[in-house]
């Protein structure tokens, strides 16, 4: 197997007092879509604002193949995150949200930069949405101007946090075929945090699944190797989307 | 006049409570229960119910026909209390359908403790709030260090400064500002002469109404007007414009793109104010020797020429151009504060709103502490 693009290295993750996960390590691989996932409030998405260097850990390193520890702000990025909001800047139009990275980073003249972002807009179905404002744009759209976004300098490495929440089942199916478009098409690494079964199973390639209680990696692989030949009742819980504890209203309970 | 209110029905449900009999009562609840009955059951129970600890109860719920989820909470928090006060409890007789609801609120379950509550005394509070004040202290001092970094960084590399926002920045702060600043300086001036002009009256010195509208206007009220009319318009814009874009992760986008907020947010605002702020308060001043002389001409008499001669008799040019050494001052303050408690930001709507006043306040401050600290300054130095 060649060098991984991404490597976690006995990474603790918290705040103060509280610990979510102790010495965790894993690493990506060059071109897969890798995702994270776990149950509401296991870190998930503290572990990509480490993986993207916008916090540090606790302890641990994160190393990116060519880029080293990400740090922010030294230089041209290397990779691109999209947040869950989609966090478009609200006083920009969409072809301005697009040509920031674009204006900040390179020396190409305006009109190539408005061509790459119209570029950039038809691969994620929004042509025609230059000159909308985010205000304007639906949940699913402003998704998808922000994977563009995250897309404009050509990067060789996107993060997505909960691409596919709060959206409607088909504006989701839309959004997972768009990345397995730029993962296939483009070679583009994706990492990705999501709780949307159907769409693990149909775009990732590994999955790690995080677990608060033990505050470790529970499983760590392919999605449907997991599912059909893990043995660990909470992994297969995930999975098979049943509830371990949870009383229903039709059980009788005993006297106390 | 006051709301009228429906009837209320008659109550659907009653409670049985026998005397106790050997030490335990069997209290009987029939039928229908809904929570908009919860007030009235509770006072009920209150009242009709021993001491937990002297009679064990059993709430006998065969003749309970219905029930809702907000009316069984009650009946089983009653248990609960009765249970945690050492007294003996249950629920029996339940149909299927009132069954289903007092399983799903853990009505057969034992009482969960309350988590206790945490009192922090007078003291606490006290070093909570230094501990706190002393975090923001340090957290300003270094915002203010990375701003010097940011600027040496865009001096070195000019390209690398966001020059495109200082436009219209300098228009949202400075050109939009001016009929405000123009309306407050005036009145200053004008209510300054006012007032000042019916004591120099008794001594025939009218003419030195003047003199003291134009120095106390150049050398303080000017700016430090000028100063809090800007606070108040565009340090709480500031703050409020950063604090929503930290909620909403754009700041953070900012970042992972590689762009630094200081330079590309905060360097263009801060020198956009540094910019219009002395400008505004040349106008002010102006503006505001011309609300004092319409008081001399139309309340003293004086002549235009008369009060002009007078105004630049008792002038210097160090007189207003120590007024706009301060108010460039002011606008780094402002500029600061505002856009470090922006950026300081957390939590959502309420987060900030916060900010934004502390914005206004802590700018607002710092204005009286740095405008004192001045007029002392240059008293020392015979300025």
């Amino acid at each position: 197997m060649s060098t991984p693009l991404i490597t976690v290295t006995d990474l603790t993750m918290g705040w103060g007092d509280v610990v979510l996960l102790e010495n965790v390590s894993f690493e990506v691989q060059r071109g897969e879509v890798f995702a994270i996932l776990g149950a509401s409030g296991c870190g998930k998405s503290t572990l990509l604002r480490y993986l993207t260097g916008l916090d540090e850990p606790k302890s641990g390193t994160v190393r990116i193949e060519g880029v080293g520890t990400p740090t922010l702000e030294v230089g041209r990025p290397a990779y691109g995150v999209m947040f869950q909001s989609g966090a478009l800047f609200g006083s920009m139009n969409v072809a301005e949200n697009l040509a920031l990275a674009l204006t900040e980073w390179t020396r190409l003249p305006p009109a190539a930069v408005s061509a790459i972002v119209r570029a950039k807009l038809r691969l994620v179905g929004l042509q025609g949405s230059e000159y909308q404002q985010p205000s304007e744009l639906s949940g699913g759209m402003k998704k998808r101007a922000a994977i563009a976004r995250a897309m404009a300098l050509e990067p060789g490495l996107i993060f997505l946090d909960e691409p596919s929440s709060g959206l409607d089942p088909v504006s989701a199916v839309e959004l997972d075929d768009l990345i397995l478009t730029l993962n296939q098409g483009l070679g583009l690494t994706v990492v990705l945090v999501t709780h949307e079964l159907a769409s693990i199973f149909k775009i990732a390639d590994r999955c790690i699944l995080l677990d608060r209680a033990s505050r470790s990696i529970l499983a760590c692989g392919a999605p449907e190797t997991l599912r059909d030949e893990c043995d660990i009742p909470a992994v297969r819980h995930f999975f098979n989307r049943t509830s371990p504890d949870r009383p229903t209203a039709g059980r009788t309970g005993e006297n106390a | 006049m006051g709301v009228k209110l429906d009837p209320l029905p008659d109550p659907t449900w009653r409670v049985q409570s026998p005397p106790p009999n050997g030490g335990a009562m069997d209290v009987r609840i029939e039928g229908a229960l809904t929570f908009a009955d919860g007030g009235a059951l509770w006072d009920e129970l209150a009242a009709k119910l021993p001491p937990a600890t002297q009679t064990a109860v059993r709430f006998d719920l065969s003749g309970l026909d219905s029930i809702d989820g907000g009316a069984m909470a009650l009946l089983v928090q009653v248990k609960w209390d009765r249970q945690t006060a050492g007294g003996k409890c249950e629920f029996i007789g339940a149909n299927d359908a009132v069954q289903k609801i007092l399983t799903l609120y853990e009505g057969d379950a034992s009482p969960t403790p309350k988590p206790p509550l945490v009192r922090i005394g007078f003291l606490g509070r006290v070093g909570n709030q230094t501990l706190d004040a002393l975090r923001e202290a340090q957290l300003f001092f270094a915002f203010v260090g990375s701003m010097v970094l940011a600027v040496a960084g865009v001096l070195r590399r000019p390209r690398t400064g966001n020059w495109h926002d200082i436009l219209p920045t300098m228009t949202r702060t400075g050109a939009d500002a001016v009929p405000i600043v123009l309306l407050i300086t005036f009145l200053i001036g004008f209510v300054m002469a006012f007032q000042s002009a019916f004591q120099l009256k008794q001594f025939g010195a009218n003419i030195y109404v003047a003199d003291l509208v134009a120095l106390s206007i150049t050398r303080e009220l000017g700016p430090l007007m000028t100063a809090i009319i800007v606070c108040g318009r565009s340090g709480a814009a500031f703050a409020a414009e950063l604090g929503t874009m930290k909620v909403s992760e754009e700041i953070d986008a900012l970042r992972t793109m590689g762009i630094g907020p200081l330079r590309f947010l905060v360097f263009p605002r801060i020198l956009a104010l540094f910019l219009v702020l002395p400008i505004l308060t040349l106008l002010g001043d102006l503006v505001g020797i011309l609300g004092g002389l319409l008081v001399g001409v139309v309340n003293l008499d004086l002549t235009i020429t008369g009060y002009l001669n007078q105004t630049q008799r008792a002038m210097v040019p160090w007189d207003v151009f120590q007024g706009l050494i301060k108010s460039a001052v002011f606008a780094l303050a402002i500029g600061l504060i505002s856009c470090a408690q922006g950026l300081a930001t957390t939590g959502g709507a309420e987060g900030v709103g916060r900010r934004t006043t502390s914005a206004v306040v802590m700018s607002l401050f710092a204005l009286i502490l740095i405008d004192a600290a001045f007029t002392l300054a240059f008293h020392t130095l015979g300025l």
